[in-house]
């Protein structure tokens, strides 16, 4: 019965990946002008072309435009994909429409680490503070799997929630703490709502390969995703080692999860939202929803990115406040929504 | 016969009751003498006797009179306030998991602080008067979002969908505020985000004065709801049929519980988990009637905050750390131990 209703809601759904891709480019290569061209200073799109073709160290504007804007761009892009492939991925394994590592408390858990590097190691470099950030964000997501775990026969998609929710508001208190007692209040604040604005080239190079690999072992690994979505009891029947593979999914997940919220500082629900409209897009079959989910997250943050600063130029609006004031509709919506079969 | 063994039981339980308020007494004041004799200059039993029969010196008499004693009256009204309103709210959502903290009803006043102190500076006395008087718009509004939001025509409340709907609104409201914040000067700032954590910043006598009257009026009506409240837990339908207009008075009652916590809130910033406890320990101790409920409850959260305070003054000497913190530090762990054991009873 379920197979048959998979089945032709993948037939239904005749967009396929390739047309997606090419589609997402088109999108991405839009995005990515617009972002080059608006910000506190306009800078028009002939300028941009020669900053790309005839660079010229002397010109401010190709300075801006290739050291300040095309960096925090692709960051941003690649944020996206990797906090809506770690929700994906998230939803996929827990079966759990509400899975986000801002409401999961990777966001919470990375924010305490911050907040304790602030305060005890005050010249950690910039790895440093991204290891530190992954492994808060890895302490957040064990502590919330733990208590949700903690009973036989699993959890329910709410029990995650709230668990996440107390957990988040512990690591919260506690940073707070943290911070208010060590005066870093403000470089906490300051992190937590950074977003892409300080990014440039070496903090790039740092990050990007670290969420490339991550990315693609998420495509390896979207398979199996498929086959545990169907349940645990069907997935071991069909052969899938499912404590190997969810320990792998894990660890994806915290690295896109922990390095992205390290980087740009708590975005919340993008990680909801995107899988949700991918599922939306293409059907059930996470070997789809996975990169589907990359693409469109990464258009999804470079938009929130160029609207966060054209909205009051030259005061930026942080990321995650508009990410948050997207995805708290969306969430309400949800979690109204009578629960259907997932 | 039969009225006989009913009167012993009546009596029984009035006993029963008289001694757990008289204990629950004797823990608050022993809690206080506590709180009054740790801090960053000490002050011992015979010190303090000594400056209350008026022999101490002007030093003494501005530590316990202007720094100490506002403090301990503030920690105990805030938290008789904020335990009264959790326990309504679970009392008329039957919802074991309520907390003003958690419907977004803390945030709601948060963000209704920050906008005021955007617009009107910092800490006049003007502004601690109408600190509460905001804080309570702001509570209101949110409280009203999350129960219109998680209400349904064909379902009513489902706990678990009103926390979840407190939970999306806070996440959004605490945006707002982080936007608002960052527009903040810094003496602002350091005002909002004390605020944040729950520090009981500044406890001095115009804040007592400005929260007491509220609590004054706000406490006797929580407690004259005490029977209505017994009546709403045998279920909508039942209640409705004893002659008790279900609708109405729940909108009253969390009235009640939206100003308390609002005006509580206004004053010791964002303390969370206490309405969760409290009431919990509470019926866990006296049972489920609500006259005696209500009373024992905001006893049981003055006693809590009381005592979060002082460990927040012991933990890190000379700058305390928030007694927020440390109510959050407790509550969390024992709501997700409510969690577990919620679901053990449903299965």
């Amino acid at each position: 019965m379920i197979n048959y209703n998979h089945k032709s809601t993948l037939n239904n759904h005749t967009r396929s990946i390739p047309a997606l891709l090419v589609m997402g480019t088109i999108c991405f290569l839009v995005i990515l002008c617009l972002s080059l061209i608006n910000g506190a200073a306009d800078i028009p799109f002939s300028t941009v072309i020669d900053a790309f073709c005839a660079f010229d160290k002397n010109n401010p504007h190709h300075l801006m435009v290739i050291d300040l804007r095309l960096p925090r761009t692709l960051i941003s892009a690649l944020v996206g994909a990797a906090l809506s492939v770690a929700g994906a991925i998230m939803q996929g394994t827990t079966r759990n429409p509400m899975a986000d590592s801002g409401i999961m408390g990777i966001n919470a858990g990375a924010g305490f680490a911050i907040a304790i590097c602030f305060a005890f190691f005050p010249g950690i470099t910039y790895g440093g503070l991204v290891l530190s950030a992954f492994l808060g964000a890895a302490t957040g997501a064990l502590l919330i799997s733990g208590v949700s775990f903690s009973q036989i026969g699993g959890t329910t998609p709410m029990r995650m929630v709230l668990a996440g929710a107390a957990v988040s508001s512990l690591l919260a208190a506690l940073s707070q703490g943290i911070a208010l007692s060590f005066e870093v209040g403000v470089d906490v604040l300051f992190w937590t709502v950074g977003g892409v604005a300080n990014v440039t080239w070496p903090q790039f190079y740092l990050l990007a390969p670290v969420i490339s690999i991550a990315l693609i072992a998420a495509i390896l690994l979207s398979p199996s995703i498929s086959i545990l979505n169907m349940g645990y009891d069907i997935a071991k029947g069909l052969g899938l080692n499912t404590t190997l593979i969810q320990l792998q999914c894990m660890v994806v997940v915290l690295t896109l999860a922990g390095v992205s919220v390290s980087a740009v500082g708590s975005v919340s629900f993008v990680g909801l939202i995107i899988p949700h409209f991918a599922r939306f897009l293409i059907g059930v079959d996470y070997r789809k929803i996975i990169p589907a989910s990359g693409v469109l997250g990464a258009l999804l943050l470079m938009l929130a990115d160029l609207c966060a600063r054209t909205i009051t130029p030259p005061f930026e609006v942080p990321l995650g406040v508009i990410t948050s004031l997207i995805g708290v509709p969306f969430f309400l919506y949800l979690s109204r929504k009578t629960r259907r079969g997932f | 016969m039969h009225s006989q063994t009913l009167k012993n039981n009546h009596k029984k339980t009035a006993v029963r009751n008289g001694i757990l308020i008289i204990s629950c007494l004797i823990l608050l004041i022993l809690s206080s003498l506590v709180s009054i004799n740790t801090g960053y200059s000490k002050l011992s039993f015979a010190d303090t006797l000594r400056i209350l029969v008026g022999k101490g010196s002007a030093h003494e008499n501005l530590i316990l009179f202007s720094f100490r004693f506002p403090r301990i009256v503030l920690s105990m009204l805030v938290g008789s306030g904020l335990a009264v309103s959790g326990c309504l709210l679970q009392g008329i959502t039957k919802n074991p998991l309520a907390d003003p903290g958690l419907l977004g009803i803390n945030s709601g006043a948060g963000l209704a602080v920050t906008v005021f102190v955007l617009f009107r500076g910092g800490s006049t006395s003007l502004s601690i008067l109408t600190l509460p008087v905001v804080a309570l718009t702001g509570a209101s509004a949110s409280a009203a979002i999350v129960y219109f939001l998680s209400y349904k025509k064909e379902e009513g409340f489902a706990p678990v969908r009103m926390i979840m709907t407190g939970i999306a609104i806070q996440a959004g409201l605490s945006a707002l505020t982080t936007l608002m914040v960052l527009k903040l000067d810094d003496t602002q700032y350091g005002f909002v985000t004390s605020w944040q954590v729950g520090s009981i910043w500044g406890a001095n006598r115009e804040f007592v004065i400005s929260l007491f009257p509220w609590l004054c009026v706000l406490l006797p009506l929580a407690f004259s709801r005490a029977r209505t409240l017994d009546v709403m837990g045998l279920g909508e339908e039942a209640a409705g049929g004893l002659g008790i207009a279900v609708n109405k008075e729940r909108k009253r009652i969390l009235f009640i519980a939206v100003a308390l916590a609002g005006s509580c809130v206004s004053i010791s910033g964002n303390i969370s988990f206490v309405g969760l406890m409290a009431p919990h320990l509470t019926r866990r101790l006296a049972g489920p009637r609500h006259s005696i409920v209500l009373p024992v409850c905001a006893l049981m959260g003055a006693i809590l905050v009381l005592t979060a305070d002082t460990i927040a003054r012991v933990v890190i000497q000379p700058s305390s750390l928030p007694a927020g913190v440390v109510v959050s530090v407790i509550g969390a762990p024992y709501f997700i131990f409510l969690l577990a054991k919620k679901e053990k009873n449903t299965r």
